[in-house]
């Protein structure tokens, strides 16, 4: 049976100028500017970019501004914002190996072409709070050294040379998107692939924990993390080329896991990898260890884990769907409560008529009535 | 229209501004803002998988004399792509174009370049020198 129920339009009016009240909270502080945003809360930005899956940092800016800084919140107004674009196009696939590094580090190497390029990063900081921050104190700039530019070589690269790392074979052929066509189980790598990169950054954190600790049985190297810009090319149907249209800022990581052989594949390394909007070195690391775990079954392992069960990972990674399930529960659902408010309440006289007595005391109410029977 | 599309709004209207009156030129497309989906490779190198989309502005205009130009680039910034058309129209001129990338190109991408190198820099400096202790062994 569906009921349809009308009410509550002023209180709903009133809430939502509540809430704008009170995002707003005290008039005397200075309103938040998107610039204040994007700037000095810059990896918040990039989380929602890479969640809501939309590089448009002045948009994810607003949308933290206008979710009182809920992440999630503000993932789903960028997912809702997308939703009103026309898609143009595709980008050529971009070079990562290009990319203007700004940080670069190898857990495998010590000496590698290009150095162990720190950057901007929380390691070895020692995590105190500062207490000057209460403050606006004056930040010198950043120090610089000079020398040639060294071309970043990529591990993969270092490896392969070798020939004792699995090697990319690029394919021909259009990758699918999950964004135009409905996932079907089991996915290719490549939609796998972009359901990860949007995936919420604590459930591929929470999965790639668990393949450490033994569920799937992972011992990786973390072979390569860089962060930087890349150039974005979109080819020009009208021109017949395709040109520079902007840079994005990519986080990329590619783990290396020991690989004993297959009657198919010598002893070799095998990978995963992450590619992230912004710089996210912890999710591209997860989503890493996610992608390897994935690939059970490509390599004859056995799928003991969650994190290699593709359908279980990959219906459950993304935090807009999950919110919007989990969420919904708070949603009217008077007519199915009394039905199961009905139904126990017979359940309940059937079993204590079984049994003779009433299991618990019962409320006055009901009390009256049997007296009255 | 690499740089042009790299140059940031400012920039580009600023250095528009200062080109004098705008030639007059009408609109055949755009400005207008929608998506291109952002492709990487597997690995790095493998095959393409989608990472996310983007938001993009494209413009295609057509001059008095009958040149047209396009632009596109990354943001919602339909002013700077169609300043860019305008100048990728102005370009179709091979004489006007020597003089354009001279005087207008030439210059944004001498600031790109440096903004470029200032940050390469930055990071050069956080480069790992290792050095090996002496063990007190011999």
């Amino acid at each position: 049976m569906y009921v349809a129920v009308k009410g509550g339009e002023a209180a709903i009016d009133n809430a939502h100028s509540l809430l704008a009240d009170r995002r707003r909270g005290d008039r005397s502080v200075p309103s938040l500017t998107l610039d204040q945003i994007a700037e000095q809360l810059a990896l918040g930005v990039d989380r929602v970019m890479s969640e809501g899956s939309l590089y448009d940092r002045r948009l994810a800016a607003l949308a933290i501004k206008q979710s009182r800084g809920d992440l999630i919140e503000a993932i789903f107004l960028v997912r809702a914002y997308r939703t009103t674009l026309p898609r143009f196009g595709h980008s050529e696939p971009v070079d990562t190996g290009a990319m203007a590094v700004e940080r670069r580090i190898s857990a495998c190497y010590k000496d590698l072409p290009g150095g162990q390029l720190l950057g901007p990063t929380f390691d070895y900081t020692h995590r105190l709070l500062d207490a000057e921050l209460e403050g606006d104190p004056e930040i010198p700039a950043g120090a610089t050294r000079d020398g040639p530019p060294e071309a970043v070589t990529r591990i993969a690269d270092i490896l392969g040379a070798e020939g004792l790392i699995e090697e990319d074979f690029p394919a021909t052929g259009q990758p699918g998107d999950i964004n135009q066509t409905p996932m079907e189980f089991p996915l290719s790598r490549a939609m796998r692939l972009q359901s990860l990169s949007r995936g919420d950054e604590g459930f591929l954190l929470a999965l790639g924990y668990s393949t450490q600790r033994g569920y799937a049985r992972s011992h990786p190297f973390a072979g390569e993390i860089r962060i930087g810009e890349v150039e974005v090319e979109v080819f020009l149907p009208e021109l017949g080329f395709a040109v520079a249209v902007g840079r994005v800022k990519l986080t990329e990581c590619q783990m290396v896991n020991q690989f004993k052989g297959s009657a198919k594949a010598p002893p070799q390394f095998t990978r995963g990898y992450g590619l992230v909007f912004g710089q996210s070195e912890r999710k591209a690391m997860a989503m890493a260890l996610c992608d390897r775990a994935l690939r059970a079954q490509e390599f004859g392992e056995d799928v003991v884990a969650p994190a290699q069960d593709e359908e279980f990972v990959v219906s459950h990674c993304d935090n807009v769907q999950a919110t919007g399930f989990v969420e919904h529960l708070k949603l009217p659902h008077y007519v199915d409560f009394q039905a199961e408010l009905g139904l126990v309440r017979t359940m309940r006289a059937e079993y204590e008529a079984g049994l003779g007595a009433p299991a618990v005391e019962t409320p006055p109410t009901i009390e009256i009535r049997e007296a009255a029977e | 229209m690499r740089v042009l599309a790299l140059s940031d709004a400012e920039t580009l209207r600023s250095r528009y501004a200062a080109l004098g009156a705008e030639p007059p030129h009408s609109l055949l497309r755009g400005p207008e803002t929608g998506l291109v989906m952002l492709r990487g490779r597997i690995g790095g190198t493998g095959e393409a998988f989608n990472v996310g989309e983007a938001t993009v502005t494209r413009a295609t205009v057509k001059l008095a004399d009958g040149s047209v130009g396009h632009a596109m680039a990354l943001g919602r910034v339909p002013e700077k792509v169609r300043q860019a058309a305008v100048i990728d129209a102005l370009c179709q001129d091979g004489a006007r174009a020597t003089l354009i990338d001279a005087e207008f190109i030439a210059p944004i991408e001498q600031a790109l370049a440096q903004a470029d190198e200032r940050r390469r820099r930055e990071t050069a400096a956080t480069r790992v020198d290792f050095f090996t202790l002496v063990r007190g062994e011999d």
